[in-house]
C-alpha cells in the first residue's frame, strides 16, 4: 500500500522535471470549427515533414480563437470571419498591436437542406426571412406544408457571425434557431430532419444537399463549387483566415509559409475547401 | 502499527512535544478552514467578475440589470449585443420542473417501497440499482439523451424539435433520482420502529401505516431530499448542454428547445475576452446560479435539522 | 387523561373477503416505481454496453486517435484522465483528511468556528459544477496563474488552462466528499481505543497518527476512491481549465493541457466531423468511462461493506 502511494508520488514529481518531449516550442492553433479539420490535416502533414515540431490544433469557434489570441493563450487563431474593429482594439490594448491577418483558404458558406426536401434553391431575401423567423413554413418558399426547423451555430462561431452580417444584414436571428456546437452537428441534424435547414462550411456537406443561392429573385441559382467560389459568383463565399499577434517569425513563419505553399493549398482542396 | 512512545522523559522533551503538537493542531485547523476559505473564495471571485454589471458604466452601456429584462432576446454576439435573461430563466425553469415532476414521484415512491414494503432481499437488490444510477457521470447521461432518448421521445410525441425541454428534463430527472431516493429512504428508515409497530397494533395495514404514519414522520427528510435534488437540477450543466437544443426560446411548451443558464455559461465562456461585458454577464449568470442553489441548500439544511430534532425529541 | 378503550383512528379495512384493494394498489404503485427505475437503468446500461462492446479492443485502449477520430484509440484520453485524477488526489487528500481530523479530534463542537466549517463543507458540496469551472478560470488561471507569470516575468506559462489548475479545481469540488467520509470513518473507531492510547501517555497527535487514522484507513480510502470516481466523470469544471480535444503529445508537465475521457465524449458527441463514422469510437469511450467509474465505485462500496462488517465484529 505504502509502496503504491510512494510510486505514484514519484510519478507525479517527475511530471515537473521531465524533459520536454517536444523539440522546439509547440505552435498552438485555435479557433474556427469550420477550419478545425483543415488545421488538423495541415498539422499532421507538417509534423510528418518537420519531425520534432509540434502543432496543436483545437476548435471551439472563431470567437474562441480570437479571444484566445487576445487572452494570449494561442499563437495562431483560425477564423472563418474577419476580425472586428473592437476586437482589434482589444488586442491593441493588451499587446500594442493590431494583429496580423493572413488569408489561407476560401470557403463557400453552404446552406444545407435535407435531400428529401423538394425546395432546392432560395434567394438571399428568402434565406434572411427564414432565419429571422418571418417565413415559418416551407410552403411559403415553394415546398411542402411543414414548419421550417432552423438549425444554426453557437454565437462563438465565425460562421454564425458571417451569416448574421452577410445574410441577415446584422439583424438578429430568430430565437427558434437551435444552436449546435459544430458544423458537423448541424449537418447531422439536417440530414435527419426532412424539414430542417442549416448552414456551414461547404466541406462538411455530407448526407445533405447544398442549396442553390440566388442573389435576388431574378438571378440564377448558384451552387458552391470550386469554380463559383473562385470567381466570386457564389454569393456566400468567404476567406478563411489565420490571425497572429504580430508578423510570423521563426518556427511559426515556417509553418504559415508552408500552409500558403502549393503543398498546403493541395490539402485545402483535399479537405473540401477552395485554394486561394 | 508502530509503538507509541510515552513522553515521560525530560522536561525539555515535553516542551518540544507541546510546541510540535501546537504546530500540528494549527496545520490541521488550516486544513479545516481551507473549506471555509474555498467557499469564500468562490463567492469572492465569481461575484467579483460579475460586479462590472452593477458598477462599471462602460460595461453597463452594453449589459446592465435593466438590460437583462428590457429585451426578449439572448443574442450576445453581434453589432448590438442583446442580453435578455427571460428566455434563459424560463428555459432553466422548464427543464427543472420537468425533471422534478418526473423524478420526485418515482424516487419517493421507490423509497417508500424500499423502506416499508420490500423484503430485505428486495431492498438489497434495489440499492445497487440506485448506486449504479448515481454513478453514471452526467456527461454519459447527456450522451444517452442526445443519441437515444431524443429519438424515442420524438417518435412518441411527434414534436418538431428533437432536442427539447422534455428530453433534457427527463434525463435530468434520471440524474436527480438517486439524490432524492437516498435522502428520502434514509429519512424513512430513521423513523423509529415504535411508530410503525404502534400503528400496526392499532389495526392499520402496512400501506395505511406507510402513508399516514411513516411518511409524515419522515416528511422533513423527504422534503430535504427533494430540495437537494432540486438544487442539483438547477445547477446541472452537461445534461442540458447536450440534450436541450440550446435555443433561447420563450414559450410555454416543453416540446421546444430551451437554453438554460448553466448551458449558456458552458457554451459561451470559451469565446469571451477576459474583462469584456459578455465575460461579466456570464459570471453574473454563475453568481445567480450559485445564489439559487445556495439558498435551496440552506433551506434543505434547516429541514434536516428539524427532522433530527423531531425524531430525537419523540 | 382518561384511558379509553383503544379505538383505531384508521378507517376499518374494506369488507371484501381478505383483499385490501387500496393497500394492494398502493403497494403495487410503489413497487412499480422501483421497477421503472430499475428498468431505465437497465436500458441505459444495455444500450451503452451493446453498442460499445465491439469497439473496446486492446488497440482501442492503447492507441492514439487517427483520421479525425474515426479510427484508432483513446489512450491519450485515458492517460490524461489518470494523470488529472492523481494530481487531484495528491492535492485533495491531505487537506480533506486534515480537515476531518481537526473537526473530529481537535475542534470544540459547539464553537461557532466549528459550525462555520461544517456549514462551509455542506454548502461547498452543493455548488454547481459549472460555477467551479468559472472559479477555476477566474481564480486559478486569471488570478493565481497570471500572477505567477507576472511575478516570474514569464509570457504566458501559468496563466492559461493547464493540468494543475484543472486538478486543483476538481480537488475543491471533491473536498466535501473526502471530509465527510473521513469524519464518518473516524467516528467508527471505538472510544476505548482512543482513551487507551491517551492513557498510555500518547499525545493527541500521536493518537491520531498511530491509532485513529490507521483504524479509519478503509473509510478514508473509500472517500478518496469516491472522489476519484467523481473527478473522472465531471466535465463542466475542466471545460475551461485544461481539457483539450486533440493533442499530438501526452502531457508531461503540470502546465500542459490534456485529453480527458469525459471531455472527449462531450466533444465527440456534439462536434465530431462525421458523426456516423465516429459513433463506434464514441460508444467505446463511453463504455470505458462507465467501466472506470463503476470499478471505482464498486471498490469503494466493497471497502465500506468490509469496514462495516469488521465494525460489527469489533467492540
Amino acid at each position: 500500500m505504502k509502496r503504491l502511494l510512494l510510486s505514484s508520488l514519484v510519478a507525479i514529481a517527475t511530471l515537473g522535471t521531465a524533459p520536454a518531449s517536444h523539440a522546439g516550442r509547440p505552435i498552438a492553433v485555435k479557433g474556427s470549427d469550420t477550419m478545425v479539420i483543415l488545421g488538423q490535416r495541415w498539422a499532421e502533414q507538417y509534423m510528418n515533414q518537420v519531425p520534432g515540431q509540434i502543432v496543436m490544433v483545437t476548435g471551439g469557434g472563431s470567437g474562441t480563437g480570437i479571444a484566445a489570441l487576445i487572452n494570449g493563450t494561442t499563437d495562431i487563431c483560425q477564423s472563418s470571419r474577419p476580425m472586428k474593429s473592437d476586437e482589434k482594439l482589444k488586442l491593441r490594448d493588451r499587446y500594442q498591436t493590431l494583429g496580423q491577418e493572413i488569408a489561407v483558404a476560401k470557403d463557400g458558406l453552404s446552406v444545407y437542406l435535407a435531400e428529401s426536401n423538394p425546395v432546392q434553391q432560395l434567394s438571399l431575401d428568402q434565406l434572411r426571412a427564414i432565419y429571422q423567423g418571418q417565413v415559418t413554413n416551407w410552403k411559403q418558399v415553394g415546398g411542402k406544408d411543414a414548419t421550417i426547423v432552423l438549425y444554426g451555430r453557437e454565437n462563438s462561431s465565425g460562421t454564425y457571425v458571417f451569416f448574421k452580417d452577410n445574410v441577415l444584414g446584422g439583424r438578429d436571428f430568430s430565437p427558434r434557431v437551435q444552436t449546435l456546437p459544430g458544423t458537423a452537428a448541424v449537418v447531422n441534424a439536417v440530414a435527419k430532419d426532412p424539414n430542417g435547414i442549416g448552414y456551414g462550411g461547404a466541406a462538411y456537406a455530407k448526407g445533405v444537399r447544398d442549396c442553390g443561392i440566388k442573389k435576388d429573385a431574378k438571378s440564377p441559382a448558384i451552387l458552391p463549387t470550386a469554380a463559383t467560389v473562385k470567381d466570386g459568383s457564389y454569393p456566400l463565399w468567404r476567406h478563411l483566415y489565420f490571425y497572429l499577434r504580430k508578423k510570423p517569425e521563426g518556427d511559426t513563419k515556417k509553418f504559415v509559409d508552408w500552409v500558403l505553399s502549393p503543398a498546403g493549398q493541395q490539402i485545402v482542396i483535399q479537405v473540401g475547401y477552395f485554394p486561394l | 502499527m508502530s509503538t507509541i512512545r510515552p513522553g515521560i522523559d525530560s522536561v525539555a522533551r515535553r516542551r518540544i512535544q507541546r510546541v510540535r503538537e501546537g504546530v500540528i493542531e494549527w496545520a490541521l485547523r488550516t486544513c479545516a478552514f481551507a473549506a471555509v476559505a474555498g467557499l469564500l473564495l468562490i463567492i469572492l471571485f465569481v461575484f467579483r467578475e460579475a460586479l462590472p454589471i452593477l458598477r462599471d458604466p462602460a460595461t453597463q452601456k452594453e449589459a446592465s440589470l435593466a438590460g437583462f429584462f428590457a429585451t426578449p432576446l439572448w443574442q450576445p454576439v453581434g453589432d448590438v449585443p442583446k442580453y435578455g435573461l427571460v428566455p434563459l430563466l424560463l428555459g432553466t425553469l422548464k427543464v427543472v420542473v420537468v425533471a422534478m415532476l418526473f423524478a420526485t414521484p418515482l424516487a419517493v415512491l421507490a423509497a417508500v417501497f424500499s423502506s416499508e414494503f420490500a423484503s430485505p432481499r428486495l431492498r438489497e437488490a434495489l440499492k445497487p440499482v440506485i448506486e449504479i444510477l448515481a454513478g453514471i457521470p452526467s456527461v454519459v447521461m447527456g450522451f444517452f439523451a442526445l443519441m437515444v432518448l431524443a429519438s424515442w421521445l420524438q417518435a412518441v410525441t411527434g414534436s418538431s424539435m428533437r432536442l427539447n425541454a422534455l428530453n433534457a428534463g427527463i434525463a435530468l430527472g434520471l440524474g436527480v433520482i438517486p439524490t432524492v431516493f437516498t435522502v428520502a429512504e434514509d429519512a424513512l428508515r430513521a423513523v423509529p420502529k415504535s411508530y410503525r409497530e404502534a400503528s400496526l397494533a392499532l389495526g392499520a395495514s402496512p400501506w395505511q401505516t406507510a402513508w399516514t404514519v411513516s411518511l409524515p414522520a419522515a416528511s422533513a427528510g423527504v422534503g430535504a431530499g427533494v430540495l437537494l435534488g432540486l438544487a442539483r437540477a438547477v445547477g446541472e450543466t452537461m445534461i442540458v448542454l447536450m440534450a436541450s437544443g440550446n435555443a433561447a426560446i420563450t414559450s410555454a411548451t416543453v416540446f421546444d428547445s430551451v437554453r438554460t443558464l448553466s448551458a449558456s455559461i458552458a457554451a459561451e465562456l470559451a469565446e469571451v475576452v477576459v474583462g469584456s461585458p459578455h465575460y461579466s454577464v456570464l459570471f453574473f449568470l454563475g453568481a445567480l446560479l450559485f445564489l439559487v442553489t445556495f439558498v435551496i441548500n440552506v433551506v434543505a439544511g434547516v429541514f434536516v435539522e428539524r427532522l433530527r430534532r423531531r425524531l430525537a425529541g419523540a | 387523561m382518561t384511558t379509553s378503550t383503544l379505538e383505531s383512528p384508521f378507517k376499518p379495512l374494506p369488507k371484501r373477503r381478505g383483499f385490501d384493494l387500496q393497500g394492494a394498489s398502493f403497494t403495487t404503485l410503489a413497487g412499480a416505481a422501483a421497477l421503472i427505475i430499475a428498468l431505465m437503468v437497465a436500458v441505459i446500461m444495455g444500450n451503452i454496453v451493446l453498442n460499445g462492446w465491439s469497439s473496446v479492443t486492446w488497440e482501442f485502449l492503447s492507441g492514439a486517435p487517427r483520421d479525425g477520430m474515426t479510427r484508432g484509440g483513446i489512450f491519450p484520453a485515458i492517460y490524461g484522465t489518470v494523470l488529472l485524477v492523481l494530481l487531484m488526489v495528491a492535492a485533495l487528500v491531505p487537506f480533506g483528511v486534515g480537515a476531518a481530523v481537526y473537526l473530529h479530534e481537535y475542534a470544540d463542537q459547539t464553537a461557532w468556528s466549528t459550525r462555520a466549517v461544517r456549514f462551509a463543507v455542506n454548502n461547498l458540496a452543493g455548488v454547481p459544477s459549472i460555477v467551479f469551472g468559472l472559479f477555476g478560470l477566474g481564480f486559478f488561471i486569471q488570478f493565481l496563474g497570471a500572477g505567477i507569470d507576472r511575478a516570474l516575468g514569464l509570457d504566458v506559462v501559468y496563466g492559461k488552462p493547464a493540468l494543475m489548475w484543472a486538478a486543483l479545481t476538481l480537488a475543491m469540488l471533491n473536498l466535501p466528499v473526502v471530509i465527510v467520509t473521513t469524519e464518518e470513518a473516524l467516528k467508527t473507531v471505538p472510544r476505548e481505543m482512543r482513551e487507551a492510547s491517551l492513557a498510555l501517555g500518547a499525545t493527541r497527535w500521536q493518537t491520531v497518527r498511530h491509532v485513529l487514522v490507521p483504524q479509519a484507513l478503509p473509510g478514508i480510502l473509500t472517500g478518496a476512491i469516491l472522489a476519484i470516481s467523481r473527478g473522472a466523470g465531471e466535465v463542466a469544471p475542466i471545460l475551461f481549465t485544461g481539457a483539450a480535444y486533440f493533442l499530438p503529445f501526452l502531457p508531461s508537465s503540470p502546465t500542459d493541457q490534456f485529453m480527458e475521457l469525459g471531455y472527449h465524449i462531450f466533444v465527440l458527441a456534439t462536434q465530431s466531423p462525421d458523426i456516423d463514422a465516429t459513433r463506434p469510437l464514441l460508444y467505446g469511450t463511453v463504455l470505458v468511462l462507465l467501466a472506470l467509474t463503476f470499478l471505482l465505485n464498486l471498490t469503494a462500496i466493497t471497502l465500506r461493506a468490509r469496514l462495516r462488517a469488521s465494525l460489527a465484529g469489533r467492540s
